[in-house]
């Protein structure tokens, strides 16, 4: 099967154009205020001069990504000024709701999006046919990114694009590209640096996997390019003498350990106890305060990443980088200061790569992608948007589903038929019975439990809860969807380890 | 099932290129079921996005649009007695958006007013409703046209294309027919009318649709029972009554005793027919009255543009100036029958299930060019036939479909709907050329008029598009624009009824043909 040919690009092409027109239909739905921060970006970067980026307070929306991304919005601002003057500025521009600054930031991300869709080609250009179609269906396709981009307002295609880039050239073996397009997306979104100490060691190791002199040449070269995209990226703000702010914009470490909605991570399980906790002393008689979540936690986060480094120090092969990438990205979402629930795209993503490679892996991905991407429902708040994000989630898990059966059960049914060739006669009934022991993409009855919760929780959070407590306990519906789904990342958190572990042992 | 799909396989070609590895072989390779609610998914989620978008007349008093209509009548019906739906009176304004569709709108108006009240009593409490715009009145009343569709137009979808594809003489490749789900379900015109213009249109042409799969698996009975609920919901479904009359009445003269066969079907039209007008039977006044609003020929023989013939040759012709009403009625009538009979006389002399198609096709094409007050919108008849016959004839569905949009591109631009408009455009455009795993790609033989004339169509096509959109009519001739595109559509449409008439009649030969041969073998 090695030698059958890449799936043709027209049909990447098609399915590009197809998805293209999915998000153009959905530009009038709800927009959060990521769109006007991202808007009033655009007026700042187009109308401040560059030494003013960091300090500028006109709107409570202050720039705090790094500086390539503030580029990005300068470019983007030279087009938004020939649409629609307003768009770009400062003041007048604050708050604009025209259809021309929707029509204009809508399309800007859907174009950004290109980036994703080349990183996709790249990366399947010489897959086999089904396992390319599949991964297109997972990425092009992925509901998250539809509901986070193109409805919530965010670039995170273009950014992941970027990831995904580098996770090409990686698994080629060019570490070069792949180590100089890390620091790139570092310095669009310092986010994504929770996977860097597992690019450090990779890196570190792969450039002394021969001599020391060839091996030092290598990391000088690779050295000297991260150098020079960060002072590309930093040094007009050194220059101005403004490092401090602007680490001090991108850190802003006074907002607090959890998000405005509870990502489904460890945090959730202590704000639970918490609230409970207090809950019942004060019903007890004690008068405590309600703590202010200012705690010095984020120290575990750090520190749980490294559980995969020795595997990439012993042996770092191309082929597991983006499991490895991924899995950084799983803990540091688990364990993370200030996880915004969108950061699990930054795993999810990725992991699409390896979801086609085995049953064990499509498995998990089917898992852990439904139970992420229900945890992204409650940013659609809106009633418009609720048959959108239900049936975008609905078709996910029946490409899925449609796709890796077709994956695995056709593999499974070549193994199961093949002993049996020589016997011969006993065909039909037989084949099918050690088709369902022998493997083909089945869904366990521990998945399907955990997914019929989560229609439970949905029913109670949508429909009973209202219904039957009214406006009490406004919080519980969202909590539960974080609590139900911290479990079920939680799980995949663990099966990852486990396997990174089992892999290299 | 096994051994089937191997044969198809080593047919098809190269060891590689077995069932799964088809560009849709995964989509596919689970059977029917998980096919249809795959491709019904996504057709939900494009009606669902394209719901987002405005409706006709939005925050434009003091009549606004369609959606006003209907919410006014789901706003008389759930407050009035059914006796007073169609009365002008005190509590009921005819000239506000009076009731003009027959009664099973209205029961469905009824229905989806109690699901309006349950939620939010103000948008349909009487008089103090009129013009009621919100948020969520917007959602629930789009929701009605959501559940409207999955519960009539999907399910009569389903049935047809199982009827179908059993029908068909050659074993379709299972891609072929996943794609003509799509084609039947993700009909442009149709969700652009229902889910952004607004109607309820996915009623009438989904029980059409269903007494269709019932002509198609000689279940007559139901044929006339769901074709007369149609009508009844929609007086536009009669376009298709002259092809389900003829076809049946061409079986049943097949049959040992056509008497009795032509009366149990009467029985049965006329038996729904009374149920689903039973308030209206207890005195011929009342059911004068409600028939009286259901044909306003008072509005003349076209209203607006419509690429029909009376509008188009209205250029020429002062049709409305030189005649009155009662002439011009007469003249469409004769004209439509006349249209119509070629394809009538095809399907009573030789019943067949294509044929019947066609003569849907047919016929609704002639009602739609000839006769007497046509919409815009009534290109989605013509267009429901065409897309059953989506496998059969893909380029007739794709070429009426891309007119029957430009026809209906002037509504879409009052309705702000330009965006949905060209996106559903190029959704089509893609979903209709979907990349296949096809070695038998399409042969055509085309002589250099026809490509002379497809270019120039296709030019034309843009260009008017291009010209409507940037440039100002001269103020002589304000609808210079809508009048051209009417006449440009015309013409197309006029084409393809002389095609479609010739191919239901050289049909017949060609199935001659075919069984004289099975005969010889």
């Amino acid at each position: 099967m090695t030698n059958t040919p890449p799936p043709p690009v027209s049909e990447l092409r098609w399915h590009v154009a197809v998805a293209t027109c999915l998000k153009l239909l959905l530009i009038p739905s709800y927009r959060s205020t990521d769109f006007e921060v991202h808007r009033h970006w655009l007026a700042l970067t187009h109308s401040l001069p560059l030494s003013r980026w960091y300090t500028d307070e006109t709107s409570p929306w202050t720039l705090d990504y790094p500086p390539f991304f503030a580029f990005f919005e300068l470019l983007l601002s030279y087009a938004a000024r020939a649409v629609d003057p307003v768009i770009v500025h400062l003041h007048r521009g604050l708050n604009c709701r025209s259809d021309s600054v929707v029509l204009f930031q809508r399309i800007t991300v859907i174009a950004a999006d290109s980036c994703l869709f080349y990183a996709v080609y790249r990366l399947t250009r010489k897959c086999e046919p089904r396992k390319g179609r599949l991964i297109w269906a997972l990425v092009i396709w992925s509901p998250m990114l539809l509901i986070v981009d193109h409805v919530h307002f965010q670039y995170n295609g273009f950014l992941l694009g970027i990831l995904l880039l580098s996770i090409s050239y990686l698994s080629e073996g060019k570490d070069l590209a792949g180590g100089c397009l890390f620091a790139i997306l570092l310095c669009f979104k310092h986010l994504f640096a929770v996977a860097a100490p597992v690019y450090f060691v990779y890196l570190l190791r792969r450039c002394f996997r021969g001599t020391f002199v060839r091996g030092f040449g290598r990391l000088s070269a690779l050295g000297v390019a991260v150098i020079a995209i960060f002072a590309a990226a930093y040094g007009p703000f050194i220059y101005h003498g403004q490092m401090q702010q602007v680490i001090r914009r991108m850190f802003p470490f006074g907002r607090g350990l959890c998000h405005a909605y509870w990502a489904p991570n460890m945090w959730v399980f202590y704000i639970v106890m918490d609230k409970v906790l207090s809950f019942v002393l004060r019903r007890l008689g004690f008068d405590i305060q309600m703590p202010a979540a200012s705690f010095t936690g984020g120290l575990v986060g750090n520190s749980s990443p490294f559980a995969v480094l020795p595997q990439a120090w012993r042996n770092p092969q191309p082929k597991d980088a983006a499991r490895w990438i991924a899995y950084a990205y799983t803990s540091g979402f688990l364990f993370g200061w200030h996880v915004h629930e969108k950061a699990s795209l930054h795993f999810v993503i990725p992991l699409a790569l390896t979801a086609v490679q085995s049953l064990g892996d499509a498995k998990h991905y089917f898992w852990l992608s439904i139970v992420s991407c229900y945890s992204l429902f409650p940013l659609l708040y809106e009633a418009q948007e609720y048959p959108i994000k239900v049936l975008l989630l609905l078709l996910h898990c029946m490409a899925m589903f449609l796709g890796f059966s077709a994956l695995f059960n056709e593999s499974a049914r070549a193994k199961a038929t093949a002993p049996e060739s020589r016997k011969g006669d006993q065909s039909g009934e037989k084949r099918s019975s050690s088709l369902a022991k022998g493997g083909g993409f089945t869904i366990g009855w521990i998945t399907r439990c955990y997914l019929f919760g989560i229609l439970l929780v949905e029913l109670w959070g949508q429909f009973l809860h209202p219904y039957i407590l009214g406006n009490k306990l406004p919080f519980v519906p969202l909590m539960m969807i974080s609590v139900y789904c911290a479990f079920g990342i939680m799980y995949s958190w663990i099966w990852q380890l486990r396997s990174i572990v089992r892999c290299s042992s | 099932m096994e051994k089937k799909k191997a044969k198809k396989t080593t047919h098809v070609g190269d060891a590689a290129r077995d069932g799964a590895d088809a560009p849709w072989g995964w989509l596919t390779h689970r059977g029917v079921v998980p096919t249809f609610s795959f491709v019904s998914l996504f057709g939900l989620l494009v009606r669902a996005a394209v719901s987002l978008h405005p409706y006709s007349g939005a925050g434009t008093p003091p009549k606004y649009g369609d959606f006003e209509a209907q919410r006014h009548w789901m706003e008389i019906t759930i407050n009035l007695w059914a006796r007073d739906w169609y009365v002008n009176g005190t509590l009921n304004d005819l000239s506000y958006w009076g009731l003009d569709y027959p009664p099973l709108t209205a029961y469905q108006s009824y229905v989806h007013g109690l699901f309006l009240k349950l939620f939010d009593p103000d948008s349909v409490a009487l008089f103090s409703s009129r013009g009621y715009e919100t948020y969520f009145s917007k959602l629930l009343m789009r929701w009605t046209v959501l559940s409207s569709d999955v519960m009539v137009f999907f399910p009569a979808v389903f049935c047809f294309w199982i009827v179908y594809n059993r029908g068909r003489s050659r074993g379709g490749e299972r891609c072929d027919t996943a794609w003509h789900i799509a084609m039947l379900l993700i009909n442009p015109c149709l969700i652009l009318i229902d889910h952004g213009h607004f109607q309820y249109n996915c009623i009438s042409l989904g029980l059409t649709v269903g007494a269709v799969a019932a002509v198609l698996s000689q279940k007559d009975l139901i044929a006339c029972a769901l074709f007369s609920l149609a009508l009844n919901h929609k007086q536009m479904s009669a376009y298709f009554a002259p092809a389900f009359f003829s076809h049946l009445l061409g079986k049943c003269l097949r049959r040992k005793n056509p008497f009795f066969e032509v009366s149990r079907l009467g029985l049965v039209v006329i038996g729904t027919f009374a149920v689903v007008w039973w308030p209206y039977l207890y005195s011929s006044d009342a059911l004068l009255q409600v028939l009286s609003r259901l044909a306003p020929f008072e509005r003349g023989i076209y209203e607006d543009y419509v690429a029909n013939f009376w509008c188009a040759t209205s250029v020429l012709i002062k049709w409305k100036r030189l005649f009155l009403t009662p002439e011009l009625k007469l003249f469409s009538l004769i004209m439509t029958v006349s249209t119509c009979l070629p394809s009538m006389i095809h399907q009573i002399a030789s019943p067949s299930s294509q044929g019947f198609l066609y003569g849907l096709l047919n016929c609704s094409l002639s009602f739609y060019l000839f006769s007497f007050q046509v919409h815009e919108k009534s290109i989605l008849l013509p267009l429901l036939p065409a897309s059953l016959l989506a496998l059969d004839d893909p380029s007739l569905y794709k070429w009426l479909t891309h007119y029957g949009l430009l026809s209906m591109f002037p509504l879409m631009r009052r309705d702000r709907l330009l965006l949905p408009y060209t996106t559903l455009n190029a959704l089509y455009f893609l979903l209709h050329h979907v990349p296949r795993d096809r070695r038998d790609s399409e042969v055509t033989s085309s002589s250099a008029a026809y490509t002379i004339l497809t270019a120039f169509s296709v030019c034309c096509y843009f260009g008017l598009h291009l010209v409507y959109l940037t440039m100002h009519a001269p103020e002589k001739y304000p609808f210079l624009f809508e009048a051209l595109i009417m006449i440009f559509c015309f013409f197309q449409f006029a084409l393809l009824a002389i095609y479609t008439n010739k191919k239901q009649w050289t049909l017949s030969k060609h199935l001659m043909l075919l069984n004289k041969e099975k005969k010889l073998i």
